[in-house]
């Protein structure tokens, strides 16, 4: 294993530390309960937004704390989900009244601890739990789907509509909205390493890819020889396509996100591959978004989201956002 | 069941669990995302260390003390599971003083009780309630007896064969169910480090 790491038990601690002082003009870090808030307290009628997770996604979520988006983030250990007394704490901090909705990828640990979190808040509170991953099946018989890189519109969607005055209820219907009309997939080259594993999480040749890879390095559809990107992007689309069906007419936000280890060259080359293959396919793109914004440590590889737009999810998108990783219009 | 009994089991299931941690380990990498082993290696170490400020506590303080430091140190889903069975057992009446043996089965029973609720999951999905309903219903037949100590072996057995028995499940619960038929042909995480903490607790009071 290499990596920038001191020793394992305080990797996080560091991490988070170092987090709080380059990002200090937009967020505070707290320690024991960790959790990232907004420098500035939430504005009274404000409803709350709460995300959290296992680390090892960054910049997901603590990045995306601030102005237009999440009130506060809870951080698990690496890829472990929070414990139920950070959601605890966050909300206590953040609320302002209005309301706490908190937003939950689907995994078995972030939703008990998450539930948890919520019995023991005494204020208003509310979830929405995305599942946007289309590479596993979504049937009744499992846990579903997995959240993965769609939870940053979420944020980012929500995050809006909250900022723009929405009520607890609102904000869950049009999260719950973005969810569904959101389908991603990834394709992993190389294994990433958790810490205190020291080693990488599987095994994989040269020359092979993992297709519909989770974000915590879980096996997908299927193992492969690796393929030309244009290859690759077109069966990723295929399997959206197939999930979404969008109308010829819809506008689309296309989002391509690194999951660590490939270089935005890469990334940009598979966005404009994407741009061609839905173009033939009669699928507008009106929105973008490229880079590392829900990764899987050093993991080798990118996932590619298409989310369906209606005229208030385009307007809750192009509204200001200040976060330490995404920021526009301010 | 008392709070010495409660530190010796954690500092003789820590061992067993640190013996067995690279099987684990490479369980999860198989079918899970790899954090299993070391969310309940932190969780026991973190029970173990609470030694000197519990020692000298009522049951139920103890009890709510491990439950509040498993919920609050471990994290992913084997934190809320196993903070979910401490906090219950801590909610059993009658517990200024050290309880029998039918009382702590039906302290056990109400906390594996509490965990299937929490996690949704029963008998057949490929997690650790493979392991840990089974085990249950045996302690319920077991708690009225004065004999006990030769049914704990059977507990020993249900545990082994019900965690073996999840090398050939679909998993529909918990991270491996993304996997589909994938998961086949691999014993659970989960089921197995439940397994090694009843085999490690019955022994122990076997021989006791």
């Amino acid at each position: 294993m290499k990596k920038f790491i001191n020793n394992n038990d305080d990797f996080l601690k560091e991490s988070l530390t170092g987090f709080g002082k380059a990002h200090s003009d937009i967020i505070n870090v707290n320690l024991d309960p960790s959790f990232v808030s907004r420098k500035n307290k939430t504005k009274d009628g404000k409803v709350s937004l709460i995300s959290g997770g296992g680390s090892g996604h960054e910049p997901m979520h603590g990045g995306f704390v601030g102005h237009g988006m999440l009130d506060a983030a809870c951080p698990g250990f690496v890829f472990s989900a929070p414990t139920p007394d950070q959601m605890q704490a966050a909300a206590e901090h953040v609320d302002s009244g209005a309301g706490v909705l908190f937003i939950v990828k689907n995994y078995s640990g972030d939703i008990m601890n998450f539930q948890m979190g919520a019995e023991m808040y005494s204020g208003k509170n509310d979830s929405i739990v995305t599942n946007d991953d289309v590479a596993v099946e979504d049937s009744t018989f499992t846990t579903g789907r997995r959240g993965v890189a769609a939870t940053v519109l979420v944020e980012k969607i929500v995050g809006s509509l909250a900022e723009h005055g929405g009520s607890l209820e609102e904000c869950k219907k049009l999260g719950e909205k973005v969810n569904k009309n959101a389908g991603t997939m990834g394709v992993a080259f190389t294994s990433c390493t958790v810490p205190a594993a020291g080693k990488p999480t599987f095994d994989i040749g040269d020359d092979e890819m993992e297709f519909g890879v989770g974000i915590h390095g879980e096996p997908g559809r299927k193992r492969e020889k690796i393929q030309p990107s244009k290859t690759i992007v077109g069966n990723i689309l295929e399997a959206i396509l197939d999930n979404l069906k969008p109308e010829k007419n819809e506008k689309n936000l296309l989002f391509v996100n690194g999951m660590g280890g490939t270089p935005l060259t890469e990334l940009y080359l598979v966005y404009e591959d994407a741009c061609q293959i839905l173009q033939t396919k009669g699928v507008q793109v009106t929105k973008s978004l490229v880079g590392n914004y829900c990764t899987s440590l050093e993991m080798q590889g990118a996932s590619i989201t298409l989310l369906k737009c209606d005229d208030e999810i385009l307007k809750h998108w192009d509204s200001p956002v200040h976060t330490a990783a995404m920021r526009w219009g301010m | 069941m008392s709070v010495s009994f409660l530190i010796s089991q954690a500092k003789g299931v820590q061992k067993v669990i640190d013996e067995n941690s690279a099987e684990i380990e490479v369980l999860d990498q198989k079918i899970g995302d790899g954090d299993h082993i070391f969310n309940i290696q932190r969780g026991l170490k973190l029970v173990v260390e609470l030694e000197d400020s519990i020692k000298d506590l009522p049951l139920a303080k103890a009890l709510n003390m491990i439950a509040m430091k498993v919920l609050s140190g471990i994290g992913g889903s084997s934190g809320a599971l196993f903070g979910t069975f401490f906090m219950t057992m801590a909610k059993s009446p009658d517990l200024d003083k050290d309880v029998d043996f039918n009382k702590a089965c039906e302290m056990i029973i109400s906390g594996i009780k509490a965990m299937k609720e929490r996690g949704k999951a029963d008998v057949g999905e490929k997690t650790m309630m493979d392991v840990l309903i089974p085990v249950s219903e045996k302690l319920n037949e077991l708690k009225n007896e004065s004999e006990f100590k030769s049914g704990l072996n059977e507990v020993i057995k249900i545990a082994e064969e019900r965690m073996l028995s999840t090398k050939d499940m679909l998993a529909t619960k918990g991270r491996a169910s993304f996997l589909g038929e994938r998961a086949k042909g691999h014993i659970d995480p989960g089921a197995r480090s439940s397994q090694l903490i009843i085999d490690t607790i019955c022994k122990s009071v076997i021989n006791n």
